[in-house]
């Protein structure tokens, strides 16, 4: 099988001749091959939702984690090959952990960001160990500063968002994303909108099997505090969309 | 048999100490801090005009007691610490900062240290802050705080006569004196009363002469 890349596509320690690093790039296919993951800064908080799909009857709900506590204050969503984005979780709890201890403060959200930037980026220089393949939405809400959204991709890559969408609806959600008006949008509507993109536009029931949302948010009502959104919330926002649904019809 | 060389020789080898009278305290509008200039080792002054204020960031000051290698070297590694987080984080570090870090070396050290330091500045945050970390590597923040040998002779003094929020004016007179009578009584201190007001607007540095110091109930 010969692609765009053959030859210079074996290791990320190989520059193509037109200046790419097919490895890298590759990770980032691995990222769009798993299913849907948004994040959207409101004006008093950031909101996490995950399109699950449910692979089989037999498991069980709530498992299959994608979004992820780091610290109290900061939650990180991913989308990719799950287990990489653990260890890079696990990484972030660390970081923010010791510099808790070191410096008295909660690590601000900008820093630890960088810092995974950074841990990420080593992953694309060696020929013995192979990119993340995962793209993480890292998000955080502060009285002062207000809510803050970042996105990291395999490229390590880290830029600041009002709205974000990774995975394989990433096109189709962004889309829907620049039409609402985030600065004007509270958390709760937020879980709404999140739960419409997620379950009309970005998950295509013919194709896939049953999806399960997943949400979290930090925001001024768990005061600043990251947590997953109740269920009741997520199951008032699925009979909303359900509801709208009836009403376009 | 008394040799003279022998004795004179061991007091030369001795470790360097800061024995010392250092104050911190917080007044309206930020942090005045003193100390008075004497390093010593043994009997012998090695240093009549030390500077023992000593910058760790733009507004954040300590205060040196115990071991001058000692508490020279933490210093430089938390003001090291405070200049790259201030830069990472791109805002002014607090006070609150420096001292959780002055701490955090001071206790995993503990074994092999022989330092205590008052960690006093301003912040945007906080206003002005004094923290005393004595010998065993724990923090305190407190409304002022003394330090060093000549210290124990300033409990009373303080005690009667700090305020809460006191002008600039009577804060400078308040650790001044405090300075001066430590130097009277401690022999570890001595030489003249170096200050500096923290608020924030930067940092004054202020000196008073040994002939100036104030003469109190000896004449």
């Amino acid at each position: 099988m010969s692609g765009i890349g053959t030859g210079y596509d074996l290791y990320p320690t190989t520059f193509s001749p037109d200046g790419r690093i097919f490895q890298v790039e590759y990770a980032h296919k691995a990222v769009e091959n798993s299913s849907t993951a948004i994040g959207l800064c409101c004006k008093d908080g950031v909101v996490f939702g995950v399109e699950k799909i449910i692979l089989s009857k037999m498991l069980v709900e709530g498992t299959n984690r994608r979004v992820f506590s780091v610290g109290e204050h900061i939650g990180i969503a991913t989308a990719g090959l799950t287990a990489d984005g653990k260890r890079i979780v696990q990484n972030a709890r660390q970081e923010a952990k010791n510099y808790e201890n070191f410096t008295s403060d909660i690590i601000p959200i900008h820093v630890l960001t960088e810092r995974l930037s950074i841990y990420v980026q080593v992953f694309t220089l060696y020929n013995y160990i192979r990119p993340f393949g995962c793209s993480l939405m890292i998000g955080s809400y502060d009285e002062e500063k207000g809510p803050s959204l970042y996105c990291i991709e395999p490229d390590s890559v880290a830029l600041g968002f009002y709205g974000c969408a990774i995975g394989k609806g990433k096109q189709e959600a962004k889309t829907e994303i620049s039409k609402l008006k985030l600065s004007e949008m509270t958390c709760k509507d937020a879980v709404k909108e999140i739960a419409k993109i997620l379950i009309k536009t970005v998950h295509d029931e013919t194709k896939e099997k049953e999806m399960e949302l997943e949400m979290s948010w930090v925001c001024k009502e768990t005061k600043g505090k990251h947590k997953l959104v109740p269920k009741k919330l997520i199951e008032e926002a699925v009979e909303w969309v359900k509801g709208q649904e009836n009403e376009e019809d | 048999m008394f040799d003279l060389e022998k004795e004179f020789l061991y007091d030369l080898n001795k470790e360097v100490k800061t024995g010392t009278t250092v104050m911190a305290v917080t007044f309206k509008d930020g942090v005045i801090i003193a100390a008075d200039s004497r390093t010593s080792s043994g009997s012998y002054a090695v240093n009549r005009v030390t500077d023992k204020l000593t910058p760790v960031h733009d507004q954040i000051y300590c205060l040196r007691s115990g071991s001058a290698a000692d508490t020279q070297i933490i210093s430089s590694y938390v003001s090291y610490y405070t200049n790259m987080f201030s830069i990472e984080e791109g805002s002014q570090p607090t006070v609150k900062k420096a001292a959780h870090m002055f701490r955090e070396f001071l206790y995993q050290n503990k074994q092999y240290l022989h330092a205590a330091i008052i960690c006093a500045g301003w912040d945007p945050i906080d206003g002005g802050s004094v923290y005393s970390l004595p010998l065993g590597g724990s923090i305190v923040k407190q409304p002022f705080a003394t330090g060093g040998s000549g210290s124990t002779y300033l409990y009373g003094y303080c005690d009667m006569n700090f305020k809460e929020n006191m002008t600039e004016e009577e804060a400078e007179k308040f650790v001044t004196y405090g300075i001066t009578e430590a130097i009277a009584r401690d022999g570890g201190s001595g030489g003249i009363v170096r200050k500096a007001i923290i608020d924030k607007n930067g940092v004054r540095r202020k000196t008073v002469y040994g002939n100036k110091l104030k003469k109190f109930w000896e004449k």
